[in-house]
């Protein structure tokens, strides 16, 4: 089965910072891939090297087996790439319903009743329905996220990319966000998901992969790859050789 | 699942029954209005015109242009040169006009888009000023001096005075009409739900799919070439024209910032009360001279530092009012709760 998403010597650098360094990483159709790492370490400007908000330095990024290295982030977007900001990044003075609105007539290129149907099925979905009305500037946190999920949903993605989606919220809504991603997942849908909260990310993906200094370090079964030595440094602080 | 979306309010709907009596009442204006008082609403229409198109430029699409008077100029001279240099007739003119605001609008785009923010208002102003010492190198539209409408072509309109004082009002407001209409239209569409975002986060309209640069781009040359238009019904009005007037960033942009400012930016509604506010402050205001002009900063400095989103976002902020069905609702959630 060839990839759906595949990045092949990827690399970035600000000046003396680098944010992505060889990196070479490929997800299968439908597959839920997690991403670890420590805060700094690049997870982030990976998704906005592939979500193309960031252009590259080096390296081809494939969609399909296309490659898409040089689209803007509006055409990734219609060709089923979408993303969920780590800081929400509502459109604050549209509604709720209008957030979701864009995103289904823009990056799923559907237009009246069927954008219409498809915005209030996943807002039913994500919880948020009853907020329709509400301006997506006057969201809690949670509603913010769940709102961040919703308008990549309404994009009808092949690929979803999730940014600390669990970060911040209580067990019980956590709960209900797992959830809430296991259902998307089910539908198809290949998830890459960045998280902190390694319970959450545990439930749901089938393969780990965790990011230091831009570089890819290690990569594999979940159990496996928390056991390793690599994850224990980064997140414990335990000494190579100790 | 009873949910539907709508885009009426009842506040919408009371409103269409408030504005066509009085869209109706200002079709009827020569038989009701005075010969001074009809050229002074033309001007009111005009400069809403000006003022909604500036508003969807710099308030939604985020371009804060300081050189439409560009176009207001080029449409201006356009209209002359196809009516005294070309022997068009004045109705045949002004659909011209709007097509070569488009023509002219669209490589003017693809040079400034490169620019960002400070630095693309300094160019549009730049752009103005190419545009103004073009316009005073053409000999046949009198230079640097100016030229006059010839009476021939004034009298082409219609017959007597009145007759023509009719006409241009009736220009104007259909104008006025047109570009509220086409705003609302657009706002209303697929692209304006993505310029209503664009507005609003940048960013996240990239991520969710929407190409920004085209969508700046159509509004820009959209609103050029209207601006072209109203440009030409300004020296229709006026008669006269010369480049330090038609391109006058005083008269063409700053007023109209201001119109904008006060009323609302990035709302349909504001740059309508806004200009209402304007014009009533400068008919009471006007014998004062130097003052009024002071009296406007005053008012400017007011309500930015008490309704920082203007007038109407102020009224809007606070009970939600919108009087042009703009947004979508979901109606039905009620039940689906209960």
């Amino acid at each position: 089965m060839s990839a759906i998403l595949e990045l092949q010597g990827v690399k970035k650098a600000f000046g003396a910072v680098v944010v992505a360094d060889d990196q070479s990483w490929s997800l299968q159709p439908g597959e839920a891939l997690g991403v670890l790492g420590p805060n700094g370490a690049g997870k982030t400007s990976m998704f906005n090297l592939v979500t193309g908000t960031l252009s590259t330095d080096a390296g081809t990024i494939r969609l399909d087996g296309q490659d898409i290295t040089g689209w803007s982030a509006a055409k990734r977007c219609r060709a089923g790439i979408a993303r969920s900001f780590q800081v929400p990044q509502p459109f604050a003075h549209m509604t709720v319903f209008e957030n979701a609105y864009v995103a289904a007539t823009q990056g799923a290129g559907l237009s009246g009743r069927a954008a219409e149907a498809h915005c209030l099925d996943v807002l039913d979905r994500t919880g948020l329905v009853a907020k329709s009305n509400v301006q997506a500037g006057g969201l809690t946190l949670l509603e913010r996220k769940r709102l961040e999920l919703s308008r990549a949903l309404c994009a009808k993605p092949r690929v979803i990319l999730l940014d600390e989606i669990a970060g911040g919220l209580t067990e019980n809504e956590c709960q209900s966000l797992i959830q809430t991603i296991r259902d998307v997942h089910a539908t198809g849908v290949s998830i890459v998901w960045i998280e902190h909260v390694v319970h959450a990310l545990l439930a749901v993906v089938s393969r780990l992969m965790v990011i230091d200094f831009g570089r890819k370090i290690a990569e594999g079964e979940p159990q496996a790859i928390m056991q390793s030595r690599e994850v224990k440094e980064i997140y414990l602080g335990i000494e190579a050789d100790a | 699942m009873s949910l539907s979306v709508t885009r009426r309010t009842r506040l919408s709907t009371a409103w269409l029954f408030v504005l066509v009596p009085i869209v109706i009442l200002l079709i009827a204006a020569p038989w009701w209005a005075g010969r001074a008082d009809l050229r002074l609403m033309g001007e009111i229409a005009l400069y809403m015109s000006l003022a909604v198109l500036w508003n969807l430029l710099a308030g939604y699409a985020g371009l804060v242009s300081v050189g439409q008077q560009a176009y207001v100029g080029f449409g201006g001279y356009l209209f002359f040169a196809l009516t005294m240099l070309a022997g068009l007739h004045p109705f045949a003119a002004l659909p011209l006009v709007v097509l070569a605001g488009f023509v002219i609008s669209a490589p003017v785009a693809v040079l400034i888009f490169r620019l960002r923010g400070a630095y693309f208002a300094i160019g549009t102003w730049v752009v103005a000023e190419v545009f103004r010492l073009s316009f005073a190198q053409i000999s046949s539209l009198g230079g640097g001096s100016g030229t006059s409408l010839s009476p021939s072509i004034v009298r082409s309109l219609a017959d007597g005075r009145d007759a023509r004082e009719a006409v241009a009002w009736w220009l104007a407001l259909g104008a006025g009409m047109l570009v509220i209409g086409a705003v609302v239209w657009l706002l209303r569409s697929r692209q304006g739900v993505a310029l209503t975002a664009i507005r609003d986060n940048e960013l996240a309209a990239r991520s969710l799919g929407i190409d920004i640069w085209r969508t700046k781009f159509t509004v820009y040359v959209v609103v050029s070439g209207l601006t072209a238009l109203i440009g030409a019904l300004i020296f229709l009005q006026k008669l006269r024209i010369s480049p330090d007037a038609a391109f006058s960033a005083n008269d063409w942009t700053a007023f109209v910032i201001f119109i904008v400012v006060i009323g609302g930016i990035g709302t349909l509604e504001g740059p309508i009360l806004g200009t209402l506010v304007f014009f009533a402050l400068r008919e009471t205001l006007a014998d004062l001279g130097t003052l009024y002009l002071i009296a406007l900063g005053v008012v400017a400095i007011v309500i930015m530092l008490f309704a920082p989103r203007g007038l109407w976002g102020f009224l809007r902020d606070r009970w939600g009012v919108e009087l042009f069905p703009l947004s979508r609702r979901v109606s039905g959630l009620a039940k689906k709760e209960a």
